[in-house]
């Protein structure tokens, strides 16, 4: 080997610091596989002395989470989508298309980023609750279909979209709409990734809303029957520590099939500000 | 030429879906939430609105009279004074860690330093509400090895507070660490080797090049921190439920109970609206802060 030897305090640092950060994931995923009391001995194990899967069955069984992990899909994925087609078409109006205005409404939703969500959320109730979506898988999802996040982000992206190809498109009678299909969407693709990982994960691992909106046991989303679970079984550790492993797992193979994407996400809005 | 009136036209017709959707579902909800604070809305009111009345700024005037009121701004501004801070010099290590040229495999260690970012509040809050237990949690048993006595984390006012700030941070750093390296990638190496050759060591190098570089980058972070930490709520609701004695509730948590639990949602409204105020005053005096000093 050539060069210098790699400095040995630095990795030490590196590695502790990555064992103490990883430390309460591998144990929620050790302790899930516990019998029921290993968990809570003196002192702490660490590692199960017999593997089992006996809590994931009870939850896939007699708890039937499999519901919970069904609301908590179908809530991402349908938020996601809506929030691809609806921040998609907004962003690129914002960048491409030339109009008397545009700028303008783009500072104003800009500035409502100021505004915390929980200032609506009470009349939002009021509302969602008078157009009968209270209860609701549509009612979770609704807060999640447009954010100016996501147009600021599609927009960033789809300012370095030249204007010349678009123009002959212009040119050759291509209509707006198929432009945007067959032109931009394409060139799009890479940050609607982005944005569709960022839409996911944030339904996916909301609590707030749906807490407020669900109140019907067999609609909660995972995050909030997790939460019913740890107030009913307090005492069954391992059990706890199977469901949340189930609620979050996904959360982290989908991070991870598109954690490029994700992190560009990350770098953007903190480059612009 | 006809292309503008075209797109015009499909210019509006791209953005009404988005403006739509963020007029009916935030706009309005916020316009009615100002409404809502100034009446006396509750449950009687939820049945019929007609039952709701305006009272001025009773609201405001029972929420500022109201002990717990104070009690859940102190600690909402635990998170943002001490919480804040301790989660941006943690970020900013593991940034200064990860970036160094010398460190091997730093796209594995930025990933694994990111990863509680993007786990479910309420699962890890739970999980580090097992690992906090006073008798049974590896928190205490790490502390029992290193010589330090138990701690009773949730169970002691004293500690309650100290132990949710850890999983916040735990949870978080990662987001801020991938904007710190951002800014870091962002600085030229000839800067270092000027400050080299001036003989500056580690820590000169990093105070007068590190640091003056990175100055809009803290002061994103910063900002971007503190409006999370006015936020908690999930975090105690798992964890904490706001006890013990009231040590952990903060203003959001508190607005939860007041709206949703006892339906007293004029009242919820006007706790929002204070919060907000409260927001828009910390992020105004942290640009002021920052501002000031030079870059």
């Amino acid at each position: 080997m050539s060069g210098k030897r790699p400095p040995i305090l630095l990795h030490v640092l590196l590695v502790l610091g990555g064992l103490l950060t990883l430390a309460p994931l591998f144990w929620m995923v050790s302790a899930s596989l516990m019998p029921p009391g290993e968990a809570t001995t003196f002192p702490p194990r660490i590692l199960p002395r017999v593997v089992t899967l006996e809590h994931y069955a009870a939850l896939f069984t007699r708890l039937d989470i499999a519901r919970a992990f069904t609301n908590s899909a179908i809530v991402a994925v349908g938020a996601t989508l809506v929030s691809l087609l609806v921040n998609g078409m907004a962003g690129y109006a914002f960048a491409k298309l030339r109009f008397a205005g545009r700028d303008k409404v783009f500072q104003g939703l800009l500035a409502a980023l100021v505004i915390p969500a929980q200032v609506g959320m009470l009349p939002l109730f009021l509302l969602l609750k008078s157009m009968g979506l209270v209860n609701t898988l549509l009612g979770v999802m609704i807060p999640g279909f447009a954010s100016v996040f996501g147009i600021f982000l599609v927009r960033q992206y789809a300012l370095s979209i030249p204007d010349d190809l678009l123009d002959a498109a212009r040119l050759d009678g291509a209509g707006e709409m198929r432009i945007f299909r067959t032109i931009v969407l394409p060139v799009l693709s890479p940050i609607l990734v982005t944005l569709a990982a960022f839409t996911f994960l944030s339904m996916w691992n909301d609590f707030m809303w749906p807490l407020i909106v669900l109140s019907d046991d067999r609609k909660y989303t995972l995050p909030v029957a997790l939460a019913g679970l740890v107030g009913e079984h307090v005492q069954d550790t391992e059990l706890v520590m199977a469901g949340a492993v189930v609620t979050v797992l996904p959360a982290l193979l989908v991070f991870l099939a598109l954690q490029r994407a994700y992190v560009r996400g990350v770098m953007a809005g903190g480059v612009k500000g | 030429m006809n292309t503008e009136v075209q797109q015009t036209r499909a210019g509006w017709l791209f953005l009404l879906p988005a403006l739509a959707l963020i007029g009916v579902f935030f706009v309005v909800p916020v316009i009615a939430g100002l409404v809502l604070s100034f009446t006396d809305f509750d449950l009687y009111a939820i049945g019929d609105p007609a039952n709701a009345r305006f009272v001025g700024f009773d609201n405001y005037q029972a929420v500022l009279a109201n002990p717990l009121f104070w009690k859940a701004l102190t600690n909402t501004l635990y998170f943002v004074v001490v919480g804040g801070p301790l989660s941006v010099l943690v970020s900013l290590a593991a940034a200064l860690l990860v970036h160094s040229k010398r460190a091997k495999w730093p796209g594995f260690f930025r990933t694994v330093y990111f990863t509680p970012v993007v786990t479910t509040l309420v699962a890890v809050a739970i999980v580090w509400r097992y690992l906090d237990h006073p008798k049974y949690g590896l928190v205490n048993a790490l502390l029992n090895r290193i010589g330090l006595p138990s701690v009773d984390w949730l169970g002691d006012p004293h500690w309650s507070m100290p132990a949710i700030v850890i999983l916040a941070v735990w949870k978080n750093f990662g987001y801020n660490m991938l904007i710190f390296i951002a800014g870091l990638a962002n600085i030229p190496d000839e800067q270092y080797e000027a400050a080299q050759l001036d003989g500056a060591g580690w820590w000169g190098r990093f105070r007068h090049v590190t640091l003056p570089w990175l100055g809009p980058t803290f002061v994103f972070v910063a900002v971007i921190t503190m409006l999370g930490n006015f936020q908690i709520f999930a975090e105690p609701y798992v964890m904490t439920q706001g006890g013990p004695l009231q040590s952990t509730t903060t203003v959001v948590l508190m607005m939860y109970e007041e709206g949703f639990r006892w339906w007293r949602m004029g009242l919820a409204a006007s706790i929002a609206f204070i919060l907000f105020l409260i927001m828009l005053a910390g992020t105004w005096i942290q640009m002021r802060l920052t501002r000031e000093r030079p870059a």
